[in-house]
């Protein structure tokens, strides 16, 4: 099955509250799916800082001392550490970090980078999850979540959603994907890299991929339509904004609902109930292959 | 008149109240406050009772009623009244996926839009959606009327057995096998009687269009031999 949420704020009021609406949104979907779970949290970008998201399965170990090495190592860095997860914030390239990551501490995973993105994801319930990494206390622009029935690939951290291929972008997924092995291939040739055998990866590299050819995240998602078979509800997030878009079949469940506040995505109801407004608010299921998209820069 | 909160209330305490009505039981008003989109809202009815559900709800809603008259105020979530044998099912707002499938008799009504697979393999069931309805509706529908007064989706009526199909407005595509069919004198009696009966008073029986099966698909045909 697997459960999605995601909330796109158009009140800036509503910004400090983020982590906890989205927290308790995905909660609610936990009888969903309960094999692991993630959120993405996009906050203002400071200029000039890139956040890098790691994941270590001996945090105690690969994160110690991880700030003063950064900055032993010439990369100005201030390094954040929540459980299994640390965010390194750097005025130095992303890049420089990678290299500087693989050469001393290569025990440690990247979950996502980018100016804007921090990404939390383990095996477990939502709420111990949303509690190990303090998610309620995050405020942001928008976010998604997830809660995973694992079919296509095994339960682990790196397993689990959001994935994230490219600079701020990072991508859920209900259902799965039945030519995932032939695109995974495809992808490699074009130069993507792959941590794990999992279908809804090779959506969110696929979408990079496509958005490295200068397509916006509308038409890229268009382009799934045609290049993805099987069955797919994605929700998908960028620095600025946040996508869906459903196979033409749409057997996955979607619901949406938009104030004047927000633009909010549940798999189902429920996950909409507790959201300021909802009684009035316009509710829809999102059509068949069809892609709907907002985005902060361009509302503005 | 019984009123179950659902925000306080387990959902189990609302159904099996509803199963342990026995025959000529008087206190049959039932009232369901803050559904919340929950799952499974008032299922397995089988004796003549009024639900009131105020608010939206979630997976399967009214499914299997025999006979109770559940009208939700709200929209429904996937496979509302699914499997009907009786009664009738009013639904205020949209209904998801598959509303009424496989259902084998009653009347589901759906005010707002339904999405795909609406009347999906239904059985007998009478459908009334006053807006529109989404792809492979009435796919192997078997028997009962499916009244659409908006416009119906993609592959309408795929496959489909003797049920019989009345849309107002466009049809995307038709299915295989699922063709106009003139209106005849007997077809605009039984839409007027359905119009009615789902509260359509705006809609004439004459605006309609027929669809029904060629039958040319549903019996073996010797010709097609090869391709088994």
């Amino acid at each position: 099955m697997c459960g999605i949420v995601g909330l796109f704020l158009k009140d800036e009021t509503l910004r400090p509250e983020l982590g906890r609406m989205l927290s308790d949104m995905l909660i609610i979907m936990t009888d969903r799916g309960p094999d692991s779970a993630g959120i993405a949290i996009y906050n203002a970008p400071s200029a000039g800082t890139w956040k890098l998201t790691l994941q270590s399965a001996e945090p105690g170990i690969d994160f110690a001392g991880l700030s003063e090495a950064l900055v032993a190592g010439n990369i100005p860095a201030r390094v954040t550490v929540k459980d299994t997860h640390a965010v390194v914030e750097t005025t130095a390239g992303v890049a420089d970090v990678r290299a500087f990551l693989k050469e001393n501490r290569p025990q440690i995973r990247i979950m996502g980078t980018g100016e804007s993105v921090e990404i939390y994801k383990e095996t477990g319930l939502p709420r111990d999850v949303v509690d190990r990494f303090d998610v309620r206390a995050m405020s942001g622009t928008h976010g998604i979540g997830h809660t995973r029935m694992a079919t296509e690939s095994a339960v682990t951290t790196l397993g689990a959603h959001p994935f994230s291929t490219g600079a701020d972008q990072c991508l859920v997924h209900n259902g799965s994907l039945s030519n995932h092995n032939n695109l995974r291939r495809t992808l490699i040739r074009e130069g993507m890299t792959f941590e794990t055998q999992n279908d809804s990866e090779v959506a969110a590299a696929y979408l990079t991929a496509e958005m490295a050819k200068g397509k916006d995240l509308g038409e890229a998602l268009t382009g799934a339509l045609d290049d993805l078979d099987g069955f797919f509800t994605f929700v998908v997030g960028t620095k600025s904004g946040f996508g869906v878009v459903r196979d033409p079949i749409a057997c996955k469940p979607a619901v949406m609902a938009e104030t004047d506040q927000y633009v909010a995505f549940g798999s189902e109801y429920r996950a909409l109930v507790n959201l300021p407004g909802i009684e009035t608010a316009r509710v829809w299921e999102p059509e068949p292959a069809t892609v709907y998209f907002w985005d902060h820069e361009k509302a503005a | 008149m019984p009123t179950f909160d659902l925000s306080s209330t387990p959902l189990r305490e609302l159904n099996s109240a509803l199963h342990a009505l026995s025959k000529g039981a008087n206190d049959t008003a039932f009232d369901v406050v803050n559904p919340r989109g929950a799952h499974a809202v008032a299922v397995g009815i089988d004796a003549p009772v009024t639900v009131e559900v105020r608010g939206s709800v979630g997976y399967y809603c009214a499914g299997m009623n025999d006979g109770g008259m559940v009208t939700v105020h709200g929209s429904a979530g996937p496979g509302v009244a699914e499997n009907m044998m009786s009664g009738t099912v009013v639904i205020e707002g949209d209904a998801s996926q598959y509303a009424g499938a496989t259902g084998q008799g009653g009347l589901l009504v759906i005010k707002g839009n339904a999405a795909s697979r609406c009347g999906i393999s239904m059985k007998g069931i009478d459908i009334v959606v006053h807006g529109n309805i989404g792809h492979m509706s009435a796919f192997m529908g078997q028997s009962g009327h499916l009244v659409v007064l908006g416009d119906a989706g993609d592959a309408l009526g795929d496959s489909l057995y003797e049920a019989k199909l009345f849309v107002r407005g466009t049809v995307k595509s038709l299915g295989t096998d699922c063709i106009e069919k003139p209106m005849q004198p007997e077809h605009l009696e039984t839409l007027r009687g359905l119009l009615e009966r789902a509260g359509a008073t705006d809609a004439k029986p004459e605006e309609f269009t027929r669809y029904g099966s060629a039958r040319t698909l549903y019996t073996f045909n010797i010709d097609n031999a090869d391709a088994y």
